[in-house]
């Protein structure tokens, strides 16, 4: 293995391979409750071309290869199962072009939320892009991997739909691009209206090959950003409520919360709305049309906004959300996890009513967020729990709970986002047979030599 | 001093990432991440590791001391962490270096840097009848003088630090201010001491300082270098050496503000690198700036990342001696070289010693030095004195 280690250094350079047992204890693990397990190697490319050699490389030694960006997924989607390379991309890290007139960016797989967020403020403030909740460490092309989900979500679907090309290294070395950059140096459609090839690795998860370069789709930076807060203690009409608020095309995200704690939240749904416009007109007609479509709700005394001073609305606003962060501490003990279903919007209360019961059953602080997606097709319903580092018996508690939940969430309708290898599985056992033949062709077809993540995607 | 609590805390880190970062996201902030690029480097991979170590997970190696001690406690991770612990992470760093050093366990390069300070004084293991060669002559402090100048290790030893200490003593002398030096009885302040972990050594500088102090009747010191600045204003106290403590900006702005120091007109372009130990630790970033604006004539422009979002030069925790940061492009000064440059600046303005000979040495290893002067504010300011 010190063969691999030395071929390593040649095509990287000394400084950014590592065998050393400290960078191989952190990168065998990850914030969220998946067992550890530790790679040989944490490697560094800086190009294309690095990647390719180090793929060659680890086809030749059949070394597993792990691609890994800011590894915050929570569920273990970096940790390498079978030991071998964690390839670490964040050295990958230039925003490569921002074409204002298409409305797309071009960036690197090491390009992280928070760089393309300044970049876009600093130089093309009328641009923005789908910004998710996780720190700004996170990578655009890790987020797409895993069908991510941000601030432009409701309105323009999973953050993976707003892909609009890709470069990507072939489980078997070859560098390849996806949609209209195969074709020529515009970055403007990752398919249509050629047969939309990235299906093929976004929700792999790097196990049919590693991403280089993605293309982003960037949408208008309206000049005001608000927000408004309704407030109902009635969990069956949340799904009505999101329903009539995707009906007027004006709210550009809505995100439903609840938590128990302070107890003034318990028992009560907070449905955050955010509206953009460029003047205070529009922002206030925006405001009208949502007042107007929950007014029924007021005036049958089931819901109603709620005043959201100045003072409140900094982090409401804040992309990303440092509250998000934060839950992780909320019993100083510094870490949380969620299991995190894509489901039909009238599972809320099923799920509502599971997360509670599972945080009873486990004594475990629970919160909730529901971000509803492409106008309402569907939500990403998280069941979330915190836990502390220092107990393992809490931290066991919490990864019971969120299995429970996960098979629950299955059972009811919903799709496991970024599941952990148990509920790949999972879902594998339950997908219709010809499907996962189709699953396990590609997969074999891509990664001849099964190097790529193993473990995940695998049918058993 | 609460760094003991840090084993009963340290688990507490999420390692989100937030720490990298300055306010804007717009780059790596933390100098260690930067210059190594590896997770381990950053403070999350430091607090992750520390806890394992804690926990018999992963044994001492010099490569895990060295990850630990190439932290500039440079606070950037204080700044950015969202949790509540924030404040506490530098002493959770802290304590764990302690830890190490009551064990033993520590690079090479540092433990050079204690026994030096132990057996010279100084880390440059310099004679102590040399501490004043720099000082032409300069007073010995006395009852009665206002302010007691503290030099320090940089001040007295490095060749940079000499010329801004002379800097600093023609401006001082020009506004008629009384003020004095320890020369040869200057003791090493202990800033470093006391971030890289030698609780025992720390504790005796601070005695040894205080009690010099104390015995020649100082109220008032100025220090020339913020790292001084922030042990003897925050930590000194602790341990019983209460002294009106500041910095030499501080005093040489209010000078000029009473007109005590007049400024001719000068023709100059100027960038100013904040200290960490001055801006992030203390929030002083305006009077160094104030300094600068007061000279007419002087353009000061910003670079992308200033006050409480600026830079490392990489130099804190003693890494302006034990340099465990270099060797590379990616080394904090050599970026922030290049970043002052890009603002078009003549002139890369300082106020700290430390900063002074990490961004010398950079601005000459990136062949700028014939483009980019570093100077210290006092030497911006004592030569357009001397053009009156």
């Amino acid at each position: 293995m010190s063969d691999v280690y030395d071929a390593l250094q040649k095509i990287v350079g000394k400084d950014y391979v590592s065998n050393q047992a400290e960078e191989r204890y952190f990168y065998g693990r990850d914030p969220g409750l998946m067992p550890p397990h530790e790679p040989d190697y944490v490697v560094m490319p800086k190009t294309t071309e690095e990647v390719q050699e180090i793929i060659k490389l680890a086809n030749r030694e059949k070394v597993p290869v792990t691609p890994k960006g800011g590894g915050l997924a929570l569920t273990g989607l970096v940790i390498p199962l079978k030991g071998g390379i964690v390839m670490d991309l964040k050295r990958m890290d230039r925003i490569l072009e921002v074409n204002e007139k298409a409305a797309y960016a071009v960036v690197e797989a090491g390009v992280t939320h928070g760089a393309l967020k300044s970049c876009l403020q600093k130089y093309h403030p009328r641009l923005r892009h789908s910004i998710p909740d996780s720190p700004p460490i996170a990578t655009i092309v890790a987020n797409a991997v895993i069908h991510g989900q941000g601030r432009l979500s409701q309105q323009r679907g999973f953050n993976s739909d707003m892909v609009s090309g890709l470069e990507v290294v072939l489980g078997t070395g070859e560098i390849c691009r996806i949609g209209s950059c195969a074709l020529s140096s515009r970055w403007f459609s990752k398919g249509p209206p050629l047969p939309d090839l990235s299906g093929l690795f976004l929700g792999w998860f790097g196990s049919t090959g590693v991403i280089t370069k993605l293309g982003m789709k960037l949408y208008p930076c309206k000049k005001i950003r608000d927000v408004m807060l309704f407030l109902t203690d009635k969990a069956d009409l949340v799904p009505e409520v999101i329903r009539k608020l995707a009906y007027t095309e004006m709210i550009e995200d809505i995100v439903v919360t609840a938590q128990p704690l302070p107890p003034r939240f318990k028992g009560n749904f907070y449905i955050l709305l955010y509206i953009t416009g460029d003047s205070e007109e529009e922002i206030e007609f925006k405001k009208k049309m949502a007042w107007e479509a929950l007014m029924v709700y007021f005036e049958s005394r089931d819901g109603g906004f709620v005043s959201v001073t100045p003072d409140m609305k900094p982090p409401f606003l804040a992309m990303p959300s440092k509250d998000t962060t934060r839950f992780a501490d909320v019993s100083k003990g510094g870490g949380f996890e969620y299991s995190g279903p894509i489901a039909p919007i009238d599972k809320y209360t099923p799920y509502l009513e599971k997360l509670e019961e599972l945080a009873s059953k486990y004594k475990l602080f629970y919160s909730s967020a529901a971000r509803v997606i492409d106008g309402g097709h569907s939500m990403m319903f998280s069941f979330s729990y915190t836990f502390n580092r220092a107990n393992p018996d809490e931290m066991k508690r919490a990864k019971t709970a969120l299995d429970e939940a996960a098979e629950f969430a299955l059972e009811e309708d919903g799709v496991i986002w970024k599941p952990n290898i148990n509920e790949q599985q999972m879902i594998m056992e339950r997908m219709d047979p010809n499907t996962l033949k189709l699953m396990t062709d590609i997969k074999k077809l891509l990664d001849p030599n099964g190097i790529m993540n193993p473990g995940n995607w695998e049918a058993k | 001093m609460q760094q003991k609590d840090y084993a009963s805390q340290i688990h507490r880190c999420f390692r989100c990432g937030y720490c990298k970062f300055p306010t804007d996201y717009s780059s790596f902030n933390c100098p260690s991440y930067r210059r190594f690029r590896f997770d381990t480097y950053s403070t999350g991979g430091r607090l992750w590791l520390i806890y394992a170590w804690l926990k018999g997970e992963v044994e001492w190696s010099e490569h895990l001391a060295e990850v630990l001690y190439t932290c500039t406690t440079c606070k950037n991770c204080v700044e950015q962490c969202p949790m509540k612990f924030a404040p506490d992470i530098v002493d959770w760093i802290v304590g764990a270096r302690s830890d190490m050093v009551e064990k033993g366990k520590i690079p090479p390069r540092v433990a050079r840097f204690f026994e030096a300070v132990y057996g010279y004084g100084n880390p440059f293991k310099q004679l102590r009848s040399d501490r004043a060669a720099w000082s032409n002559g300069t007073k010995r402090y006395a009852s009665g003088d206002e302010y007691l100048l503290y030099v320090g290790c940089l001040g007295s030893y490095d060749e940079n630090g000499q010329k801004m200490a002379r800097s600093l003593v023609d401006v001082l002398n020009a506004s008629g201010v009384s003020f004095g030096i320890l020369a040869e009885e200057e003791e090493c302040c202990g800033n470093e001491i006391y971030m890289l972990g030698e609780t025992g050594l720390f504790q005796n500088l601070v005695e040894k300082n205080s009690q010099k102090f104390k015995e020649l009747g100082v109220k008032k010191i100025v220090t020339l270098s913020p790292h001084a600045y922030n042990t003897m204003k925050n930590i000194y106290p602790a341990l019983g050496g209460n002294f009106e403590v500041y910095h030499y900006t501080q005093i040489l702005n209010d000078l000029i503000k009473n007109n005590k120091i007049k400024p001719s007109r000068a023709k100059a372009k100027v960038t100013y690198q904040d200290p960490c130990f001055l801006g992030r630790y203390n929030n002083i970033y305006d009077e160094p700036r104030q300094i600068l604006q007061s000279i007419p004539g002087l353009e000061l422009v910003e670079m992308e990342r200033s006050r409480r979002d600026a830079f490392c030069c990489g130099g804190g925790s003693g890494n302006f001696v034990t340099d465990l940061l270099a060797g590379s492009a990616d080394s904090p000064a050599r970026i922030r070289a290049r970043e002052a440059y890009e603002t078009g600046a003549d002139t890369l303005a300082v106020a700290c010693p430390s900063c002074l000979t990490m961004l010398t040495d950079a601005v000459k290893t990136e062949n700028l030095d014939d483009k980019l002067a570093v100077k210290d504010i006092s030497q911006i300011l004592k030569e357009f004195l001397s053009a009156k």
